[in-house]
């Protein structure tokens, strides 16, 4: 859910894009971390942990846990708290280590 | 432990050690400032335009009002980083009513006239109550002025934001 | 290409901008690198005022501190900034590498390189900390005030201390409820004023009560906490749930140390200022003679003193180099009365503590 008043801040938002989470056509804002779009959109598994498999959702925010990687367009391990969202992204729920291409 | 250490709650003791004198407290508007920790912290000095808070020697210092030279003008009020700041005057409206006004940065703002939930210091309901000015600041930070019952002056801090009224 | 400068920066928070504005103020080429969007640090999202003294811009929130740092180097010749560069390497020949946008590999080579990459969230160990919906506080702060995403409805705040009591408020500011704040301790180990600010909205501040489990399966769906002794063990019938669908963790920082590790500083582990930090002396200087450090990446304290730290890093770096500053001697004892009284008072006892361990009495 997007925070629409607030006392303090107003919000800049880019101009709203599309994107897909495992082939599901999905919107955000460009420019906007993929992970804060996801989360608007109710998204808060972004991965499988490697050996149990346990959900993994964001923990840090800006980059440094890496609690959040993804897969998008085709590079994997990518942490989506701060790789900014543009139009066509193609994401994946990460399981496993990723594979280099 | 109990009190404002653990619970961020004062005792009433606590208020009422920031008023000023009965005579005082008779002829107007007064500032009290509910802040009894020494942190490095000193902007409501430079806020008040009659110097009526006294300079710190040392940053870490706890403020001291001059209540003979306040006037209860609420300057202070938005300036201060940590909201402790209140003007009471028991000069307002009928013998047993008061007013106070309070800092409060939420939004949507309530109107003159309104009628707002006014919260103990511990958050508890204490009474509802007219809004009777608000005032926006440049910093963000509204000052809202309230009409309460007297009998309340030590107890009611803070107005329960509408956005969460309409919520619970 | 290898890009050459006087000054490197690494990380562009209170603390890095700080040191940059001192040295571009000094005639020096500097150049920021910062993995974030936007330079500020911990900045870009604290809407609350600041604490401190004029000279840190007490009173003024923290969002727009940042812009402050920049005013007058902002569109300086001497001064680079590079975003969404993370630095990475460092060698011995002082090469820094960084990765650009995660794609690029940037070179650059300073003749001394000032290290404020800040400090990074602790976690504490229960069942369930690792499912999504357990977020650290920082986190939340920035999902919410930097990009305007609720972090859900109904949150349990654990840690007392000021960043917990602070995101709390802004969590209320933002709409979101606060079923609590739960506390080891015996007591709230942030500001006063901060407790009191969000007790009188109706958010129960807890003390001497601790998380034991996360619930749920794919989400956190609530969470059992309870009550505990002096020994901090949970005492058997106290134990409740507690209504949210996220927790937030605000149970301390971690300095961010690598880069001081990779330019062979000596290190020390200091409890009271949060992890192994670099040694240093009243310029911030370390022990490696090209290497500074400022912020909470040389301890966990507060932007304030990352400031003053930051401002004194930038001219001491600056004039090792040899920069014409004809009022260094009166700049640098201002500086360090500054960041003397701040620290001087019952809440700056720890952080004195700390740093009498790993400050060096002898300029290095
Ligand atoms: C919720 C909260 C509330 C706070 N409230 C207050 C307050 O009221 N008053 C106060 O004085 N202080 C407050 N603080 C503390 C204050 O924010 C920090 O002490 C301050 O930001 C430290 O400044 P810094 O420059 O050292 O680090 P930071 O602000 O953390 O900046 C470090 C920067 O370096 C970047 N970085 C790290 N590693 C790398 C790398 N390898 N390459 C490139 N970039 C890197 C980071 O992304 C970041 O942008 C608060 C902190 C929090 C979290
Ligand atoms: S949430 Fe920590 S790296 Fe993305």
């Amino acid at each position: 859910m997007r925070i629409v008043e607030h006392p303090i801040l107003k919000f800049e938002r880019g101009r709203k894009v599309a994107f897909t989470l495992d082939g599901k056509p999905m919107e955000g804002f460009e420019g906007e971390p993929i992970a804060s779009a996801l989360h608007d959109a109710g998204v808060t598994t972004l991965s499988y942990s490697i050996r149990h498999k346990r959900p993994r959702g964001f923990f840090c925010a800006i980059g440094h846990c890496s609690s959040c990687l993804m897969e998008v367009d085709g590079r994997p391990n990518v942490r989506v708290c701060t790789e900014p969202l543009r139009e066509g992204m193609v994401v994946k729920t990460q399981s496993g280590k990723g594979v280099l291409r | 432990m109990s009190g404002i250490k653990s619970t961020g709650v004062p005792s009433r003791e606590l208020i009422e050690s920031t008023f000023p004198s009965e005579e005082r407290r008779k002829s107007g508007p007064f500032a009290v400032i509910e802040c009894w920790q020494e942190i490095p912290c000193d902007p409501c000095v430079a806020s008040c335009p009659f110097h009526s808070i006294a300079d710190m020697q040392n940053i870490n210092d706890l403020p001291v009002i001059d209540h003979s030279t306040c006037n209860g003008c609420g300057v202070c009020i938005a300036q201060c980083p940590g909201l402790a700041i209140f003007v009471i005057d028991e000069t307002f409206g009928a013998e047993d009513e008061a007013s106070i006004r309070i800092p409060h940065e939420f939004t949507p703002l309530p109107a003159v006239g309104d009628t707002v939930r006014a919260l103990n210091r511990d958050g508890s309901f204490a009474c509802e109550a007219k809004v009777i000015k608000v005032r926006n600041t440049k910093s963000k930070t509204p000052v809202i002025e309230i009409a309460i019952p007297a009998r309340l002056i030590l107890d009611v801090r803070a107005i329960e934001p509408l956005s969460r009224a309409k919520n619970i | 290409m290898i890009r050459e400068c006087d000054v490197l920066i690494i990380g562009g928070g209170p603390a890095g901008l700080a040191s940059a504005r001192e040295a571009v103020k000094a005639g020096c080429s500097t150049v920021v690198l910062d993995d974030a969007m936007e330079l500020g640090g911990q900045l870009v999202k604290q809407t609350h005022k600041f604490f401190g003294s004029e000279m840190e811009y007490a009173g003024v929130r923290g969002i727009w501190i940042a812009e402050k740092l920049l005013d007058g180097i902002a569109g300086s010749p001497l001064f680079t900034p590079y975003l969404r560069t993370t630095a990475s390497g460092l060698y011995e020949d002082g090469v820094v590498t960084a990765l650009f946008e995660d794609r690029e590999v940037l070179k650059f080579r300073p003749k001394k390189l000032i290290i404020a990459t800040g400090a990074m969230e602790k976690t504490i160990p229960f069942p369930g900390n690792d499912l999504p919906g357990v977020y650290g506080a920082g986190a939340v702060q920035t999902l919410m005030n930097v990009y305007g995403v609720m972090p859900g409805k109904r949150c349990l705040m654990v840690g007392a201390g000021n960043i917990g009591l602070i995101v709390s408020y802004q969590l209320l500011q933002a709409g979101v409820e606060v079923s609590a704040v739960i506390e080891g301790m015996d007591r709230v180990g942030g500001y006063w004023v901060h407790a009191s600010k969000i007790a009188r909205l109706g958010i129960p501040i807890l003390t001497r009560t601790t998380i034991l489990k996360a619930l749920g399966e794919e989400f956190v769906t609530g969470a059992l906490i309870a009550d505990i002794d002096e020994n901090w063990q949970p005492i058997a019938g106290t134990e409740r749930e507690v209504d949210c669908d996220f927790i937030c963790l605000a149970v301390g920082l971690l300095p961010l140390v690598e880069l001081f590790y990779l330019a062979e500083c000596e290190m020390k582990y200091v409890h009271k200022l949060g992890g192994d930090v670099p040694l240093r002396d009243a310029t911030m200087r370390t022990t490696n003679p090209n290497v500074y450090v400022a912020g909470d990446s040389g301890g966990i304290e507060e932007a304030s003193s990352a400031m003053v730290e930051g401002a004194i890093a930038g001219l001491c770096s600056a004039k090792s180099l040899g920069a014409a500053i004809p009022d260094f001697d009166e700049r640098f004892a201002r500086l360090s009365d500054e960041l003397a009284e701040l620290r001087c008072g019952p809440v700056g006892e720890h952080i004195r503590r700390g740093l009498a361990e790993c400050t060096m009495e002898e300029l290095l």
